[in-house]
């Protein structure tokens, strides 16, 4: 089979945009709220490096290598995820002085999440059936993502008055950024055309209808246009933050490549 | 080999695979938990289809070394591939009733027949059967669990998440 460009690079998209909030998402291990979140919040992390986890096997399969180097040793220019996945939880490191912004991580994901959803409904109908098949097992885990964040989201967003304060930042930064998590890159129209995967357009249009119908429930004003102000990860734009977390996580692999872990 | 050979073989590959268990339950066996999908012998070489429970699932490299482990101890097998493809999609209601009543020992309540995705469900607490329980987290010791507290028999005890398909909006 021919080398299909936009397949390729569709999962790669998918794949990194698991892989780099799950990782950043395990960085809170330890440090989540209460006890009760950080056994849920580890949860979804490892649910979510699952399905990075199958698409970078798809990859595999399609011959661009193996899964684990797939993950860890490419550079920071070979990776699709967009740039508000893969952004600091906040100043310091898991290690010295977290001041982790917890508003941050609850709009972040559910923002993710509801486009997740929204991207799985039509690969579930892709033509490339490898894919529609891990959209549907991966649809089944990401109701219960949903309804995780969407409790904390709506929660936070009605009440303190610091509460809603850094909410409401949370929510102007990740608006700012969320075309690039709707963006499909340079291949956009080849994969849409292809039938792998619906268009932005159409996704984008689904999105802020879930999101309409949330601001409206918890009696909030709908920020305005949507952005993407740090560059299109799609096309391999990205951030010191990139660079940063992927030194991280791949320090044991780098190490030692036939240890088992 | 007969197809009567070839069948045999199957059936006693499928008894010791009732000893496989799910290394995070380990008083289901993975039969029980649906998780076998099809059992094939091809002269000496059997292939176990597994179904994962939840896609980022630990214990898959676990259960696959104990279930190869396993069988080629079977007289007549040589060679053990176990695979896990990804059609069908493991769902709840493979898990018998032998295994439903096996995860209640456990103190684990087994998840409902029919269960409507992002619906609510009832869950009895699986040592009183008392439906006078909360939720307590959604997400649990494994990806297929969550922990719920039992306000009858003041017991906290878990519960498999219900897992079926979604269908098309």
């Amino acid at each position: 089979m021919a080398k299909d460009k936009a397949l390729v690079e569709l999962l790669y998209t998918l794949a990194d945009d698991d892989f780099i909030l799950a990782y950043r998402g395990s960085e809170w291990l330890g440090l989540a709220p209460h006890i009760e979140e950080d056994v849920a919040y580890s949860s979804i992390n490892q649910d979510m490096m699952g399905h990075a986890a199958k698409y970078y096997q798809i990859l595999e399969e399609l011959g661009e290598g193996d899964a684990d180097e797939l993950s860890h040793l490419r550079s920071p220019d070979k990776f699709r995820n967009a740039v508000l996945l893969e952004e600091k939880n906040g100043e310091g490191t898991y290690l010295e002085q977290p001041n982790y912004d917890w508003a941050f991580a609850v709009v972040r994901n559910y923002f993710y999440s509801i486009h997740k959803k929204v991207r799985l409904e039509s690969l579930r109908k892709s033509n490339y059936e490898p894919l529609s098949d891990a959209a549907k097992k991966i649809s089944i885990e990401l109701q219960y993502h949903l309804m995780h964040w969407e409790t904390w989201f709506k929660q936070l967003m009605m009440s303190s008055d610091e509460a809603k304060r850094r909410m409401g930042e949370a929510v102007e930064h990740c608006w700012n950024e969320m075309d690039g998590i709707i963006s499909l890159g340079p291949f956009a129209d080849e994969m849409v055309e292809k039938g792998y995967v619906a268009s932005e357009a159409s996704m984008r249009e689904k999105w802020l209808d879930h999101m309409k119908k949330t601001f409206e429930q918890i009696g909030a004003e709908l920020p305005g246009e949507l952005g993407m102000t740090k560059g299109n990860g799609r096309q391999g734009e990205h951030t010191e933050d990139l660079t940063q977390a992927l030194k991280t996580l791949s320090e044991v692999y780098e190490t030692n490549p036939a240890a088992g872990w | 080999m007969t197809g009567i050979e070839s069948k045999q073989l199957v059936d006693s590959v499928y008894q010791v695979l009732q000893h496989v268990t799910d290394p995070e339950i380990d008083s289901v066996s993975i039969i029980d938990l649906g998780m076998i999908e099809h059992v094939e012998m091809s002269g000496s070489a059997a292939t176990v289809s597994v179904l994962p429970t939840f896609t980022g699932c630990p214990a898959l490299d676990i259960i696959q070394r104990d279930i190869v482990n396993a069988v080629i101890e079977v007289d007549g097998v040589e060679e053990v591939e176990v695979i896990f493809p990804s059609k069908p999609i493991w769902t709840t209601d493979r898990i018998t009733d032998q295994g439903k009543e096996q995860l209640k020992e456990f103190g684990i309540s087994p998840p409902p027949a029919n269960h409507t995705p992002g619906e609510p469900w009832e869950i009895p607490c699986p040592y009183c059967g008392s439906l006078y329980t909360t939720m307590e987290n959604l997400f649990g010791p494994t990806a297929c669990r969550c922990i719920l507290y039992c306000r009858s028999c003041k017991n906290p005890f878990e519960a498999m998440k219900p897992v079926a398909n979604i269908g098309d909006e």
